[in-house]
């Protein structure tokens, strides 16, 4: 096995349909442990990343190793070692919990001499002991994610790929569910996340933005909130919205202005410098502002700010 | 003339004490709220909150088992026709048909609703262009991107100037990207006096609202502008940036003053009682410990502490 640090190494990895590129020379390096987020928007080429990474589908060119096996050579052998949750269709609601572990262990082909020991560990590390007999329909979410999480790794796969794995599920069990992944990630699983849920991206270590195809960003989630955001952020809020909203499409400084419930977010170069000159161009026209302040950009403004960009510069290209 | 004059006054949604039970579960409990003309109101929740049959009860869809529900003016329980002719219900999975153009479902939802065509021509092409959409009119509605299909749902929901407009998670799913571009669309909107209730599992969409109400298993937490939700918390939160949060969890965990300690996968996020005052006391705390940390930062609160906070389990947390 090479690479023994790395579990996942990509280099140069393209995929083409006919004429279209839906991958584009991706290249990344994620490591032992890590628990690593993958965000992009639709059709920016992350399902079909992860259907390589899997094994599902042959890359037109470049190399992906996952668990130190080629994808393209030994797609079995990579299916073999990785495990795949997401929170849409991952258990059969109308059977038992019990049924569910075993069914999947069997997918899984789990020897029969592990069996009991991995359904223990299963229902253990879930939460789920004196629960075997219940169906899994009427579990709560928070429940059910526990479980799909449970058979995803009952073959105790060295890699994990979860589809946003909590989107929906109320913030307690989600904060539980994500601390059983820190704890998973500890003992040296590696975690492959790809979520649209800015939420979901906090608990990574590290985030890859892609789009059309290509990589625009990799960083921790405060690296990128710190560098990757084209400009700060100033939250405004005036009277009225709506009028101020128009009044500064044409403030030279404002790179973006978007509503926000009752305030306003603007993008601009510097936002301790821009204060007093936005309060004073709104002011001259008559728009009252009662508070101004720079405010800390969410992973969201940087993700669309970041994809925003890219897109004007694409449309400048001849 | 009575029912139009009680809708130009009253609120254009209001449900009073709205109860919904379903074999095994109370699904709305003593629901009670209110929305404006021109206001954006969010109900905000984890699935199974409540919001769906709620919003069921607002559209004359489901009758609730207790409370009364008016929209423009209309009791919904007993005049859910007149009730349907004002607003609009976009389901989480809205009726396009994949094999007709964008341009043919519009036509198909103005032909439903009983608007004329030049009323439809006019209305589509100024929703079209908010919706960034114009240059895709003679494309299948299954040919679109998922951002794509839930703003044309939009368009044919609005295509008649419905009064109110409730809308079940209709960003769910769909990249940040779109669910800008369609937040814009909504505050567009408004400016023409309707009122939205929309709802969302997402809680930091929470802050696009005028005001939220943050359900919890059928039960109203809070219902406030978010401004004051958060100002409401009462209780500092703390960034703490790491390459090594583990370590930093450890130290910081059985600290004096933490109602609430997560770890991100940089760092940590702490809610305390006072963030002037454990600062320095964290700070020293890492010091002695010759721990490696980058910052301790005060940031504002999230709704998802508040949330966190009122439904308790808060605490240090372990799995």
């Amino acid at each position: 096995m090479p690479e023994a640090n790395n579990s996942v190494v990509v280099e140069n990895l393209v995929k083409r349909f006919g004429d279209f590129v839906a991958v584009d020379r991706l290249s990344i390096e994620i490591r032992k442990g890590e628990v690593f987020g993958f965000l992009g928007p639709n059709g920016a080429g992350k399902s079909t990343t992860i259907r390589m990474l899997c094994g599902l589908l042959r890359p037109t060119s470049g190399h992906a190793l996952v668990a130190g096996y080629d994808v393209a050579r030994k797609p079995e052998a990579v299916r073999q070692n990785i495990g795949y949750m997401s929170q849409k269709f991952s258990l059969y609601n109308d059977l038992k919990v019990i049924e569910n572990i075993r069914l999947f262990a069997g997918l899984y082909s789990v020897p029969a001499k592990e069996l009991q020991g991995r359904i223990e560990w299963v229902l253990a590390m879930a939460n789920l002991k004196g629960q075997e007999n219940l169906i899994t329909g009427t579990l709560p979410g928070g429940w059910k994610q526990r479980l799909a999480l449970g058979c995803a790794v009952l073959h105790k796969p060295p890699i994990i790929f979860l589809d946003e794995p909590t989107s929906g599920v109320d913030p307690i069990s989600r904060r539980q569910f994500w601390d059983l992944i820190h704890q998973m990630a500890e003992e040296g699983v590696t975690v492959f996340v790809t979520t649209h849920y800015m939420e979901e991206a906090e608990y990574c270590n590290r985030l890859a933005l892609i789009f059309r195809g290509k990589m625009v960003a990799l960083g921790t989630p405060s690296e990128l909130k710190r560098d990757s955001m084209k400009g700060e952020l100033l939250l405004v809020e005036c009277e009225p919205l709506g009028g101020a909203v128009e009044a500064l499409q044409s403030a030279s400084e404002v790179m973006d202005a978007a509503v926000f419930g009752n305030a306003l977010h603007l993008v601009v170069p510097d936002a301790v410098a821009a204060m007093p000159r936005i309060e004073k161009y709104l002011a001259d026209r008559s728009i009252d502002v009662s508070h101004i302040e720079k405010i800390r950009p969410t992973l969201e403004d940087v993700f669309v700010s970041l994809t925003t960009a890219r897109d004007a510069a694409e449309e400048r290209k001849p | 003339m009575t029912e139009q004059l009680q809708s130009a006054i009253a609120p254009a949604i209001k449900a009073e004490g709205l109860s919904k039970s379903f074999p095994g579960v109370c699904a709305v409990d003593a629901l009670s709220f209110d929305v404006r003309a021109g206001e954006i109101f969010g109900l905000v929740g984890p699935d199974g909150a409540g919001k769906t049959t709620t919003l069921r009860i607002l559209a004359g869809i489901m009758p609730p088992d207790a409370g009364k529900a008016t929209v423009a003016g209309f009791d919904v329980a007993r005049d859910p026709e007149g009730a349907k002719h004002a607003l609009s219900y976009m389901p989480q999975r809205f009726g396009l048909y994949e094999d007709l153009t964008v341009d043919e479902n519009i036509r198909f939802y103005a032909d439903l609703f009983g608007v004329h065509k030049a009323e439809r021509n006019a209305r589509s092409t100024q929703l079209l262009e908010a919706a960034g959409m114009s240059e895709f009119r003679k494309r299948l509605a299954g040919k679109l991107s998922g951002g794509m299909k839930q703003k044309l749902g939009l368009v044919c929901a609005l295509i008649h100037r419905p009064k109110v407009i409730l809308l079940d998670e209709p960003t769910t799913g769909v990249d940040p990207v779109s669910r800008r571009d369609f937040w814009r669309i909504l505050y567009e909107l408004i400016a023409e006096g309707v009122a939205i209730l929309t709802s969302t599992a997402y809680l930091d969409e929470a802050e696009r609202c005028h005001r939220v109400a943050l359900l919890h298993q059928g039960k109203l937490l809070f219902c406030d502008t978010p401004a004051n939700l958060k100002a409401g918390l009462g209780k500092g939160v703390l960034s703490v940036t790491s390459q090594d949060p583990r370590t930093l969890r450890s130290l910081l965990e059985d600290a004096d003053g933490i109602s609430s300690l997560v770890m991100t996968g940089d760092g940590l996020h702490v809610v305390v009682d006072d963030a002037t005052r454990r600062i320095p006391e964290f700070e020293a705390r890492l010091k002695s410990a010759d721990a490696h940390y980058d910052a301790i930062q005060q940031v504002a609160p999230t709704i998802e502490d508040l949330f966190v906070d009122a439904v308790g389990g808060g605490g240090p947390s372990h799995a």
